[in-house]
Order: C-alpha cells, then sequence, then structure tokens
C-alpha cells in the first residue's frame, strides 16, 4: 500500500515537473490614472464656412472639454499638450508611436472637424493604443456647430467606454436647486445644467421655494416639490416645453417624489395628521395607489432599476433606518442595521447598490451598501451634506455639501455646492455652479 | 429510579460534552484538505534552495575563508597587545619560551575552529577543514585536500545535473524580481468593477535576452465576445503592461527554465483597496 502511495505522488511530481510553464500572478499594479495625450483636434479641407469654424476655435474648445472630462472622471491623467511633438494633422492621419511614447502617454485620441456645404460639422475621432501601436476606436459624428458640446462630450463617453468597459457618463445633465440670498429669505430656483458646469438655465423664477427635482429616465420631464401658494406639492415639469402641473390631488402635503424606471409612475410621500406613507400614481391614468400604511413616518422612496422593488426609509423602529419592499407594498424589510440614522436611499442603476447619507455622533456621511444592507461602505464624511444621486452607469454619485463660511451676527452663515465622489471613495470633486446649490439629481445618458 | 435517572443525566452530559469537544474537530477538517496543499509549497522551496547550492556554496566558501583569515588574525592580535602588559621587570629567557609556546598553542588552537565546524552543515565541513590544514602546513595534508577537491567537483557536477532533471522552475526571488517589473509597468485600468473575478493569462515567449518575442493572450476569444467588456479592458492593459516592460530583466542562467512565462493578471485585490 505505502509503496503505490509513493509511485502515485512520484508520478503526480514527475508529471508536475515535466509540464510546468513557470506560472507568475501578477496581483499589484499602478493605481495611476492612465497616462493619456489628447492631441488638439484640427481643422481639414477649407470649405467656405471653415473661417468661421476656424473663428469659433472650435479644433481647440473640443480637445479642452475633452480633456477635462476625463481628467474629472480621475481615471485619466491627460498629459500637456505643451509636450506633444507630433502635428495635430500627422497624430490623426499615421502617428509616429514613438513620439508618443517618449511623453509616457499609454493611449492617445486624435481628431479633425469637417464643415461641409450644407454648414453640417463633422467630427471625426481616433483613439490609439500608443503602447501596442494601433488604433482601437474611430468614430465620425454628425451636428451642428452649435451642438458641438455635446459631440466633445459623447467622444468622451466613448473613450471612457473604450477604456473603462462601462457606458460613461459625459453627455448628461444635472439639474438642481440653485440658492440665493440671505438664509431667512432665500431665493431657490430649479437649474439645470451640463455634467461639467455649462450651458446654466434656470427652469423657474424663484417666487416658490421648490425642492428635490429628479429626472425621468428619458430626461425630459423633471418632478419635484414646490411651495407654490405655500402648499409644498409634488409638480411635474416638462423642460422642453415649459409646461408645468400638479401630480394627483391630494388633501395635503406631498413631498420626496421621483419616477419610476419606465417613467410611467411617480413615487412620493403624502403626509396627512402627521403621519406619512408611500404613494405611487401612474402619470396617464393618475391612478393612485398607496404602498405603505403605517403610523411612522415613512419617506425617501426609490425604485430599484428593474422596477420590482422600493427603498425607503422609516422610522418606525424608533430610529430613522432604511427599508426595502416589493413594488406593490409587501415584504417589507429593514436592510440597515449600523450605529446612527440612515436616510435618503437611492436604488443603483446597476441595480446592486443603494447610496444613502448617514448620520452618526454629529457627522454626515454619504455610503452605499447592497441591497441586502451588507457590504457597508462610507464614502466621504463632512459637517453636514446629504441627497446621493447616481451618474448613470452607477460609478459616481453627486450630493450636496453645506459649510460655515463666516461668523456674522445671526451665527454661521453658510454656503452649499454640489460635490461628486467615485464609488471607491477617490476623486471627490467640487462641481462649480453659478450660484449655491443643492439637492442635485443626474439625468441618464441623453444619447443612448 | 434514582440510580437510572443520575445515569442517564450523566449520560446526557457524557454525549453533550462530547459533541462540544468533538464538533470544533469536525469543522478542522478542511484545514487538512489545506494540508495538501502545502504540497506544492514543499516543491517551491526545493525549487529555490537547488539552485543555491552550486553557486551560493562558492560564495559561502569564500566569505568562510575570508572570515577565517579574519579570525586568524584576531587570534594574532591578543599577543600583540601583551608586550604592552609586560611588567617592568625583564622576564627570564626560560618565561620568554614558555610564553612563545602559549602564544602558539594559541594560534593554532585547532579546538576552537572544530566548535565552529561542528555548527555548520556536512559539505561545509570538508571545505573547511582543508583551508586549516592548508595554514598547518603539514606535507600529507595536501594529498588530502587534493581528494576533497575532487570529491567537491564532483559533488558539484551532480548536484548541477540534479538540477536540471528536477528544477523546472525558476526561484522564488527570481519570481519577485519579474513581479516587481510587471508592476512597474502595469496600469490597473481603475474603473474595473472591484466584485467580478476576472483573471486574464498571457502567455510569453522570451528571448535569452529577457526580451519578449511574442505574447498571447490564454482566452483570446473571450475578448471579442459581447458582454466581456471588462475583461477586454484588463486583457489590454495587461497587454500594454508586458510591452511597456519589454526587455524583462530575467537571470543570466537557466534561459530554459523561463523562455516560456504565464502571467496571471488579477486586479481584485488592489481595486478593492
Amino acid at each position: 500500500m505505502k509503496k503505490l502511495c509513493l509511485i502515485f505522488i512520484s508520478i503526480l511530481f514527475l508529471n508536475h515537473s515535466a509540464f510546468a510553464v513557470v506560472k507568475i500572478d501578477i496581483t499589484r499594479g499602478n493605481l495611476e490614472p492612465l497616462p493619456t495625450a489628447i492631441s488638439k483636434f484640427y481643422i481639414d479641407k477649407p470649405s467656405k464656412f471653415s473661417p468661421e469654424l476656424k473663428a469659433l476655435e472650435l479644433d481647440k474648445k473640443i480637445s479642452e472639454v475633452i480633456s477635462n472630462n476625463l481628467k474629472r472622471s480621475g481615471l485619466f491623467s491627460i498629459i500637456d499638450p505643451e509636450s506633444y511633438i507630433q502635428s495635430p494633422r500627422i497624430a490623426h492621419a499615421k502617428p509616429t508611436f514613438q513620439d508618443w511614447a517618449l511623453i509616457k502617454a499609454q493611449i492617445m485620441v486624435s481628431g479633425k472637424l469637417v464643415i461641409d456645404e450644407k454648414k453640417r460639422l463633422r467630427v471625426e475621432f481616433r483613439l490609439w493604443d500608443v503602447v501596442n501601436a494601433k488604433e482601437i476606436e474611430g468614430l465620425a459624428l454628425f451636428a451642428t456647430p452649435n451642438s458641438w458640446r455635446r459631440i466633445a462630450h459623447i467622444i468622451s463617453d466613448k473613450i471612457y467606454e473604450r477604456m473603462t468597459g462601462e457606458l460613461g457618463y459625459f453627455d448628461t445633465r444635472i439639474i438642481y436647486v440653485a440658492e440665493s440670498g440671505p438664509k431667512d429669505q432665500r431665493i431657490k430656483k430649479l437649474a439645470i445644467m451640463d455634467q461639467d458646469g455649462a450651458n446654466n438655465k434656470y427652469l423657474t423664477l424663484g417666487n416658490e421655494l421648490v425642492l428635490t427635482p429628479r429626472f425621468n429616465p428619458a430626461s425630459q420631464m423633471v418632478t419635484y416639490m414646490s411651495y407654490f401658494k405655500n402648499l409644498p406639492r409634488v409638480y411635474l415639469l416638462n423642460i422642453e416645453t415649459g409646461m408645468q402641473e400638479l401630480v394627483g390631488d391630494f388633501p395635503g402635503m406631498t413631498f420626496a417624489p421621483r419616477f419610476s424606471p419606465d417613467g410611467t409612475k411617480i413615487i412620493m410621500s403624502f403626509a396627512k395628521d402627521g403621519n406619512s406613507d408611500i404613494y405611487s400614481m401612474d402619470i396617464k391614468s393618475r391612478v393612485v395607489e398607496q404602498l405603505t400604511s403605517h403610523p411612522s413616518i415613512d419617506t425617501s422612496p426609490s425604485y430599484s432599476s428593474d422596477g420590482s422593488q422600493i427603498t425607503f426609509n422609516s422610522d418606525r423602529s424608533g430610529t430613522q433606518q432604511i427599508y426595502v419592499m416589493k413594488s406593490d407594498g409587501s415584504k417589507v424589510k429593514r436592510i440597515s442595521f449600523g450605529q446612527g440614522l440612515y436616510g435618503t436611499p437611492v436604488w443603483s442603476p446597476r441595480g446592486d447598490l443603494i447610496a444613502f447619507t448617514k448620520i452618526y455622533r454629529g457627522k454626515f456621511y454619504i455610503g452605499v451598501m447592497r441591497s441586502d444592507g451588507t457590504g457597508e461602505r462610507l464614502l466621504t464624511e463632512n459637517y453636514y451634506q446629504e441627497a446621493p444621486s447616481w451618474s448613470p452607469n452607477g460609478r459616481v454619485l453627486i450630493f450636496y455639501r453645506e459649510s460655515r463660511t463666516k461668523k456674522s451676527k445671526t451665527g454661521f452663515s453658510t454656503s452649499s455646492s454640489l460635490w461628486s465622489i467615485d464609488l471607491t471613495g477617490y476623486n471627490e470633486r467640487k462641481i462649480k455652479t453659478l450660484t449655491d446649490a443643492s439637492d442635485p439629481a443626474w439625468s441618464g445618458l441623453l444619447s443612448k | 429510579m434514582y440510580k437510572s435517572v443520575s445515569l442517564s443525566v450523566f449520560l446526557h452530559l457524557a454525549f453533550v460534552l462530547l459533541t462540544v469537544l468533538t464538533l470544533p474537530f469536525v469543522k478542522k477538517e478542511p484545514i487538512t484538505a489545506q494540508q495538501l496543499i502545502a504540497i506544492d509549497i514543499i516543491q517551491i522551496s526545493e525549487k529555490t534552495q537547488l539552485p543555491f547550492a552550486p553557486k551560493a556554496r562558492e560564495i559561502i566558501e569564500k566569505i568562510k575563508k575570508e572570515k577565517k583569515k579574519e579570525r586568524v588574525v584576531t587570534k594574532q592580535a591578543p599577543p600583540k597587545i601583551t608586550p604592552k602588559e609586560k611588567p617592568d621587570t625583564v622576564p627570564l629567557p626560560d618565561q620568554l619560551k614558555l610564553k612563545k609556546k602559549e602564544e602558539k598553542k594559541k594560534k593554532q588552537n585547532p579546538k576552537e575552529v572544530k566548535e565552529l565546524i561542528r555548527q555548520s552543515s556536512e559539505f561545509e565541513k570538508k571545505e573547511l577543514f582543508d583551508p586549516n590544514k592548508i595554514a598547518a602546513l603539514i606535507d600529507k595534508s595536501k594529498e588530502e585536500t587534493a581528494d576533497i577537491k575532487k570529491k567537491q567537483s564532483l559533488e558539484l557536477t551532480q548536484n548541477q545535473d540534479s538540477s536540471v532533471t528536477l528544477n523546472k522552475g525558476i526561484t522564488l526571488s527570481q519570481q519577485d524580481a519579474i513581479k516587481a517589473q510587471i508592476y512597474k509597468c502595469w496600469n490597473i485600468p481603475l474603473g474595473l468593477p472591484f466584485d467580478q473575478n476576472l483573471l486574464v493569462r498571457i502567455k510569453l515567449k522570451l528571448k535569452e535576452d529577457g526580451s519578449i518575442l511574442s505574447s498571447e493572450v490564454l482566452d483570446h476569444r473571450r475578448m471579442n465576445q459581447p458582454g466581456q467588456a471588462y475583461y477586454k479592458v484588463l486583457a489590454e492593459s495587461a497587454l500594454r503592461a508586458v510591452k511597456l516592460c519589454d526587455p524583462l530583466k530575467m537571470p543570466t542562467t537557466g534561459y530554459d527554465k523561463w523562455k516560456d512565462l504565464q502571467l496571471n493578471f488579477d486586479a481584485k485585490e488592489m481595486l478593492r483597496g
């Protein structure tokens, strides 16, 4: 028996030594952003409109917008254009990869602009793998010269998608509440802008307070809460037409609205006699359905990405915690069990995570947990911050933060601003807005 | 009645105790299964030790020789100090002779050296013996040392032979050296999901100077399949890393062992942070 064992073991060893290729596990590497060169786009074939195009400086502007987008994602580091050796024309036609490798670029973006007889802008771009010396992406896009920004965002998305394997989030918009004026006479307007802060527009005049604006999946409609005629109610606004209407005929205060993922329903809280419950309303048929009926405060509802479940917060256990239920209101289950209070749960577009605000020992945290309540991770901590909203690819969260600025006679004056943070907890960035800003919501991708 | 009740209580307790004691052992079963994996680890350590022998032994020899020289120097040193201790009175010639004898004894002091040798391994003993004997300048020892040298050379060839047949890998430190090079070249795609199992295997063929003859993703088909975007991203980053590291700094010997390499790229640990 022993002999047999020995023979068996020796055979094992022999086999191993005879066919062994040395295998090395590479489990570590650079966590630095990818060194990227973005060659200036150039204007090709002079047509009768090309002097206009030159005057607009779109060649320079488009590459700048792409650079800024990629840089802000935290996944790319843009090499200073001053160090580029090759001319944009050669870089786009047939780049000499050694020149780009010399400045340590691993990928390179090149492009050209053409304007045709019908005054249409054609933007062509190529993405090059400098290290492996090959083109890995190439596309041509048509648009009117006015929408050059969107073209730059779409190109950024394509690059992001190609280099990360995920959809991008640059061709998106953010709706938020623009705030101005002193604390006791605060003016709050609905405002919309591109995700990079450009094209800022106000949607309301600021005559009444507005809160919690949310996009519908097509990013054409907004639902929000307004104190119109001093009655806090949920409204629906069409961004294109400017048409505004009241959602449902509730005998009291409605708030915290949000669309269902298919855009057919609005879910919100309705408060009556100090008790608030969650209701949904079908936008077309106006049929209202009560989903929770508990003597506690149930609010901040948010659908899961497939629409089958709803997460909300409730103080039915004595403290404010996060719960999950089926979309018909059955099978209510508490999922947050950590120390502190949990609020504003938002289901990720990917469906795997729920973002939330946590209040613990006087500090505010933005965090994420799985939809079963496990794997809680806190991403950022501050004096006051809340209301996270997901980027359409579920990788970045946008939220607002209040900071104390100056001490005056009436106490501290506060200013609020928009911030974004990566799901990894790194790459926290302030988003520039013209005024103070709060309650941001991210739209879906505009070009699907 | 009483007896039976007490018996049953006793037996129940015994049973509970037994289960409490044995259950943890039942749980520990997987650990014995892990020990089976340990066989692999032992084999690697063999590999790491083997190539150590021919070269390292020479180095050890040199170091030992040097050390011995140093030791001799230190042993010669005390007599130099002794003159300082000389008393004012001039010693008698007989006493001088005695002292000289003592010094000689101290210089050659073979017992101490032997103690040192006992601490070292068997074949090192032989090596350690001959310089002593040469130092002693005994005529007969020449023959002995010559024999020992022959034996040494025989041993070396045997070891080298065995290393060729047994050692089909490279040492752990050499592996670490390769890893360190790739680590520097690999920009992990930061956008990859950390909760997915993604492993990209790349097969390399190397030239003798460490430059890369060919690199190939082992699951190449997967790269262009729909829904495998993350895999493609990881595979491309791995290929860039390999290209950036070309040529690799490889060990100067044992080309046969490392001409084919397989690199397994796994970013999960890093992305989880």
